[in-house]
Parts: C-alpha cells; sequence; structure tokens
C-alpha cells in the first residue's frame, strides 16, 4: 500500500512527473470528452478509431520522406504532421463515401480504417528494409505510453485543447444544429460540408497530439465512454458537453493518480476502465436516461393507467345498471370487472389494494365484491369523462372510426395531461350533452358477466 | 518477379483467410455493425491474457480458445449495451473494446515477472511466415503437397462458414433486412444474431492468429461493400464478395512483390498490400458500377 505521503504528493501534484502526466490526461480527457460528445450525436463514435489508425501511413511516409531528403527520420513534429495529413485525409475519405454512394457510416470507417492501417504496414514494411534507418519504434508512436510525456507533449496538448474549446463555443450554435438536423442546416443555406469537415478536424488534431500522448486505446476510449456516461445525464447538448468534457478529466485525474500509487499500474488501462466505471454507474442510475429510472417511469405508467382502467371500468359498469338515470353507487361483483378488460388477477388485485389505500374503493366484502367511495365516484367519473372526451376528439378531427375509437383514446389519455384536456373541452363544447358533464360514449360498451 | 510454390500457398492461405471474413462480413455490412471485426481484435488480449496465466504455456489451441470466448463476449456485451441503455451501436463497441483490451494489458502487466508476452507478436500473425509450419504431405498424381497448418485451418473455418450461410441463408437474409418480420415468422432472429456473431468471433481470432488482424478487419468490410455497390440481391452480393476477396488476396500479394521493386525497395508485407489493393477496388467499383457508381450518376445528372 502506498504511504500517506505519497498520497499527499500525488493528490497535490508534487511530484514533477506526475503533474505533467495527471495534467496532460485531464487536458486531454477534457478536450476529447467534447468532441466525444458531437461524435455520439453523430453516431460516429469509432472516428477516433479509424483516425487513429490512419495515422499510421502518415508517420512511415513522414519517415521515409525525411529520410530520403538526407533528415532525421524520426522528428516529432515531421510525424505529426504526417500523421495529421493522412488524419485529415481519412476522414475526407469517410465523408466522401458516406455521401456519395449506398455505404453507411458505420461502413465507410470500417473500409477507410482497414485500408489505410493496411497500407500503414506495407510502408512500415518497406521502411524495414532500407539501410538508413531502422523502423523501431515507429509503430510504437500509435501506441504511445501515458507514463512517459514530456513538456512538449503538455504544450502541445494545452493548444488543442484552446482551439477545440474556442472553435465549440463560436460555433455552437452550428455544430448543435448539424448534429441533430442536418438536413435543416443544409435548407438554411448553411455549409454542412464544411461545418462537417472542421468538426471532424478538430477530431483529428486532438487525435493526433493524444495519440502519441497517451496511445491508441486510450484516445478512443475517450472519445467514446465519457459523451455515452453524459447522455444517461441529460437531454441537452450544452450540458452533455460540460458533463463529457468533466468526465472526461475527472476519469484522467482518477486513473493517473491511481497509477502512481501502484507501480504495476499502466496509467492508459487504469484511465479506460475508470472511465468504463464512469459509464456502467451512468447507464444504472442516469437521471435522464438511465436503467433505473426509465424502469422506475414505467412502473409508475403502469400503475397511473391501472388505476385509470379501474376506476373507469367500474364507472361504466354503474352507468349500465341505469342506462338513463343517475348514476347509483352499488357494489360491483369482481368477476363482472374481470370481463371488462384482459388483466391478469394478480394484476387487478394489486390495483384493487392500492385503490382501497388511496380511500377510492371501500374495502372489498369477503364475496370479492366492489364497491366506489363518494370520492373514487368523483375520480371515476373525471376519468371517464377525459377518456370520452378524448374519443370524440379522435372521432371529429383525426377521423378515427367509432368501432376502435375506444383504444386509440386508452393510448393516449394516460400519457397526456390535463392541459390538453382543458383545450379539448373548450374545442368540444358543442357535443357535451346538456344535462349531463360525461358525455355519452359513441361506442357500444361492452358489459363484463 | 519470381514466384514459388511458397506464394501459391500464400496466396491460397490469404483467399481462404479473406473469403471466410468476406462470406460473414456480407452480413455484418447489412447489419451496420462493421466494426465488430476491429473490435474484436482488439478485445481478445484479457482472453490470450488468461488462457496464458491457465495453462502458463503458449499453446495456440488454448489462446484460441480464450480469444473466441472474449470475442464471443465482445459482440454480446455490445449488444446488451446498446439494447439496454439505448446507446448507439458503435459507441457500445467502443466501449466494450477498450475497456476490454484495458483489462487485458493490467493482466498482461501484472504477470509480467514470469510471463513472457508480447500482445503485438500474438495479434499479428504473419501471413509469409504461416508456409513454414507444414503439418501434412500428401502425394497427389505423383506430386507431393506440402500443407500448412494454416491452410487447413482456415480450409475448416470456411467450410464452416459457407455451411453456416448456406443452412441458414433464408434465416440470415431476413433478420437482417426486417428483424421484426423475422419474429413474427417465428424465426429467432436473436439466436441468428448470437449465431452469427459467435462465428464471426471465431473466424476472427482463427484467421488473425494465423495470418494477422488486418486481413480480417479489411476483409470482413470492403469486399461486401463493394459488392453492395454492385447489386441489390444478397445471393448475388455475397458470390461477389468472395470474388473480391479472392481477388485481393492474388493481386495482393503480386503487389506485395512487385510495386515495391519499381521504387528499388526489396517487397513488403503481403496483408497490409491485400488491405490495400481491396481499397484499391472498392474505390474502382465506386466509380464505375453501372447503376451506383459516381461515373454513371454523374453521366445521369449531365445528360437527362
Amino acid at each position: 500500500m502506498p504511504e500517506l505521503a505519497d498520497i499527499r504528493n500525488v493528490l497535490f501534484l508534487y511530484d514533477y512527473n506526475t503533474r505533467l502526466v495527471v495534467l496532460s490526461t485531464m487536458l486531454l480527457g477534457c478536450a476529447c470528452g467534447l468532441m466525444g460528445g458531437f461524435l455520439l450525436l453523430r453516431k460516429r463514435s469509432l472516428m477516433g478509431d479509424t483516425l487513429s489508425h490512419a495515422t499510421l501511413p502518415g508517420v512511415a511516409l513522414a519517415f521515409i520522406l525525411a529520410v530520403a531528403l538526407g533528415g532525421d527520420g524520426k522528428s516529432l513534429h515531421f510525424l505529426l504532421s504526417g500523421a495529421a495529413i493522412t488524419g485529415l485525409l481519412s476522414c475526407w475519405a469517410v465523408l466522401f463515401i458516406r455521401n456519395n454512394t449506398r455505404i453507411k457510416d458505420d461502413a465507410a470507417m470500417g473500409i477507410v480504417l482497414s485500408v489505410s492501417f493496411g497500407a500503414g504496414v506495407a510502408l512500415l514494411g518497406l521502411i524495414q528494409n532500407m539501410p538508413e534507418g531502422s523502423s523501431a519504434g515507429l509503430e510504437s508512436f500509435i501506441y504511445g505510453k501515458t507514463a512517459s510525456m514530456v513538456l512538449s507533449d503538455f504544450r502541445i496538448l494545452f493548444l488543442i485543447t484552446l482551439c477545440v474549446l474556442a472553435c465549440t463555443l463560436l460555433l455552437f450554435k452550428e455544430f448543435r444544429l448539424l448534429c441533430f438536423d442536418e438536413g435543416f442546416a443544409g435548407a438554411l443555406g448553411w455549409r454542412v460540408r464544411y461545418l462537417d469537415v472542421l468538426l471532424l478536424a478538430l477530431v483529428t488534431a486532438v487525435t493526433v497530439t493524444g495519440l502519441q500522448a497517451v496511445g491508441l486505446i486510450l484516445i478512443i476510449s475517450f472519445l467514446i465512454s465519457p459523451a455515452a456516461a453524459a447522455r444517461f445525464w441529460t437531454n441537452q447538448l450544452d450540458r452533455l458537453l460540460l458533463l463529457s468534457a468533466l468526465i472526461g478529466g475527472v476519469s484522467a485525474w482518477l486513473g493517473a493518480s491511481l497509477s502512481a500509487f501502484f507501480p504495476r499500474l499502466p496509467a492508459g488501462a487504469v484511465i479506460v476502465l475508470v472511465a468504463t466505471t464512469f459509464f456502467i454507474v451512468s447507464m444504472l442510475v442516469g437521471s435522464e436516461r438511465g436503467l433505473l429510472i426509465r424502469h422506475l417511469r414505467l412502473r409508475q405508467l403502469k400503475i397511473r393507467m391501472g388505476r385509470q382502467h379501474l376506476l373507469r371500468a367500474l364507472y361504466e359498469i354503474l352507468e349500465g345498471i341505469r342506462p338513463e338515470g343517475d348514476i347509483v353507487l352499488r357494489a360491483v361483483p369482481l368477476i363482472q370487472i374481470r370481463g371488462r378488460r384482459t388483466w391478469t388477477d394478480s394484476h387487478l388485485r394489486a390495483y384493487i389494494r392500492r385503490a382501497c389505500k388511496e380511500g377510492l374503493i371501500e374495502t372489498p366484502t369477503f364475496d370479492g365484491s366492489i364497491r366506489l367511495t363518494e370520492i373514487g365516484l368523483e375520480e371515476a367519473a373525471l376519468m371517464t369523462r377525459n377518456h370520452r372526451l378524448w374519443e370524440l376528439y379522435l372521432i371529429e378531427y383525426a377521423d378515427v372510426a367509432s368501432s376502435r375509437v375506444d383504444r386509440d383514446a386508452d393510448r393516449v389519455e394516460h400519457v397526456l395531461g390535463q392541459e390538453i384536456v382543458k383545450s379539448l373541452e373548450s374545442k368540444l363544447q358543442t357535443y357535451q350533452s346538456a344535462g349531463s358533464l360525461i358525455p355519452k360514449s359513441p361506442h357500444p360498451i361492452v358489459l363484463g358477466d | 518477379m519470381s514466384w514459388y510454390t511458397i506464394d501459391t500457398w500464400i496466396v491460397v492461405i490469404g483467399a481462404l483467410a479473406a473469403t471466410s471474413c468476406a462470406l460473414l462480413g456480407n452480413f455484418l455490412v447489412l447489419r451496420k455493425m462493421s466494426m465488430m471485426g476491429d473490435a474484436i481484435s482488439h478485445a481478445v488480449l484479457p482472453g490470450l491474457a488468461l488462457a496464458f496465466l491457465f495453462t502458463s504455456a503458449r499453446t495456440s489451441f488454448a489462446m484460441f480458445i480464450g480469444a473466441a470466448l472474449v470475442g464471443v463476449i465482445t459482440a454480446v456485451f455490445t449488444q446488451w449495451i446498446s439494447r439496454f441503455g439505448k446507446v448507439d451501436e458503435g459507441a457500445s463497441m467502443g466501449i466494450v473494446f477498450t475497456s476490454l483490451f484495458a483489462i487485458g494489458l493490467l493482466l498482461i502487466v501484472q504477470a509480467a515477472d514470469h510471463v513472457d508476452l508480447d500482445p503485438s507478436c500474438v495479434l499479428y500473425g504473419a501471413i509469409e511466415l504461416t508456409t513454414l509450419d507444414v503439418i501434412w504431405r500428401p502425394t497427389l498424381y505423383g506430386l507431393e503437397f506440402h500443407v500448412p497448418r494454416a491452410a487447413l485451418v482456415l480450409g475448416a473455418i470456411f467450410v464452416l462458414n459457407l455451411s453456416f450461410l448456406v443452412s441458414f441463408f433464408k434465416e440470415l437474409r431476413i433478420s437482417s433486412f426486417d428483424p421484426e418480420l423475422a419474429t413474427t415468422m417465428g424465426i429467432k432472429s436473436n439466436l441468428v444474431h448470437y449465431l452469427l456473431m459467435s462465428l464471426v468471433a471465431v473466424t476472427t481470432v482463427a484467421a488473425f492468429e494465423a495470418v494477422g488482424s488486418i486481413i480480417v478487419i479489411a476483409m470482413l468490410i470492403v469486399p461486401p461493400a463493394t459488392a453492395l455497390l454492385l447489386t441489390d440481391r444478397l445471393w448475388v452480393m455475397v458470390v461477389l464478395s468472395v470474388a473480391f476477396a479472392c481477388a485481393s488476396a492474388l493481386f495482393g500479394h503480386i503487389s506485395a512483390l512487385l510495386v515495391p521493386s519499381w521504387f528499388g525497395f526489396d517487397g513488403t508485407s503481403t496483408s497490409g498490400m491485400m488491405a490495400v489493393v481491396s481499397g484499391l477496388l472498392f474505390a474502382l467499383i465506386m466509380f464505375v458500377a453501372p447503376r451506383h457508381g459516381l461515373l454513371s450518376k454523374w453521366f445521369y445528372n449531365k445528360f437527362l
């Protein structure tokens, strides 16, 4: 276990090397998180994968060119520019294939990835036979090591992050429309393709600089996981981007610190796993699209629907007993309620129990017959009224046949709120029968037996 | 350029690997899961590491089993995350394979004291070396054949994939184009999906253990995508993709021998050149395809 002093050293970044690694990866995490948000919404999450493979031929070509010109084959700037050029070319190729053929995004990315990686390997094969210089280390260019970063890496990363941030702030509105409605952006007269290229160029810049600093897998993960995690918490783009950048930064900090505590944990791998943990936790408990919240919402909807169905069934049975007169409260046998709908025994019992607790119906007698309370009757009348209003609305405005209007109204009435019912009322005033607040059903009601 | 028996074997092995991949790749491209090969080839690392830790020997069979299992797990997790979490399929694929790769890396580093396992060696089989590993010497018509192990393995995989395709063609077709219809027709499209994914995992692992990951990733996508530009019928697409795969293998090897000599080099990696040739074929077809090609579209727009 690490000593307390070590922990303090790492957490407060006393150690020069730790400070460099942690700050650089945090910057990179933020920049990638930001870009990843856009990529996720464009359904191009794997673009980072394509880009990072596509840098290989650029690196190899830059090396061959440098050697042919008599220079130093391993100058970092030269190799980086080579990587950036083929990276940009690969972006252009993906967009070209996608826009001009019937090949979809995923296959276009796959084609560009595999072909350019193949070209890279073939070029490396050439370099191996060159007398001038060994290719050693070129391949590891794209599998960089997180723990061995230097100050120049930090400087480049800092510049790129600033650049990405500035572009995102300046072009936020444009990028947002590009992500959500490309066709509409085009119709507004914007140069959609230029925007698309600019976005991908930013991604290329982040990927290429990050690649030789932290390596391929971490870059791919940074471009995907934080954004995908943030998506579970919000439906708004600005919050998504903020949160995604935050998750990227925090996982970089946590991962890099963890790997500084323990000698045999490679930083890159730990950061990836921390980001994945963020993703899994967000997927489970995310406040907007998480599994738990979605499950709870569905459950609540089911309960609400069950309650409304039970009340309406009771009301309609009571209504059927004296078709012309007023509603009289009386007990209804359970079997008759069950006949009204296709609900299972256990569900029906659960609904009845719940309604009992709410005081809508009286405690069932020993023979199982159900009796509404005064409050229950009021509520049931309201439910039935809503349903009938919807039915009338659908018949009048949506041309739904009266034979199937019952089912269609059932689909909307539980989901849409009271405000819409209010506006329905004003629309449908003429249909309300003079005496009763509740309109008559437009279709025959089947009574359970 | 001089051509030896070894070169013939390299082309045969390359073609077997390429066609095995292309057969399955058609359905990956149609299901918009083209990057599966790439994902699996990164994700198998923990499988290799675990197999190594348990058997503490570099027997290729244990590694094959480990890798294939992790390949299937990759497919299953990708499916789960994208279905239950409503995440884009590409994103869930990326999350799964980066995490698995990271786990594999951790395992390897933890075991590094008493283990000598270089991931790049395990991951990148070299097609040029497969011909050295001869395990069967049958004699036919007085000629002795030196059949390499890779040719037998990939031949078996090819037969497996072909028989799967032939026996489940109807199910694959319907569930690729319209999974809901397939379900209403009583086809278990989930079962078909997982069968397909398992085969993709097995093929990917077997092929890249023998000939390297580039051939696998490229041949799963590029020949089927090329074929898709030429036809709207599924079986034609499958046949064409196989033809393109074979052509890439043959011309890939020839160009690996030939092209570098034009620039004064010795020769280069066959697998890299196979991918490049398949890409060139794709580019060619993209321009000249009769109905979906760029040139015919251009003519159509210009003169009509």
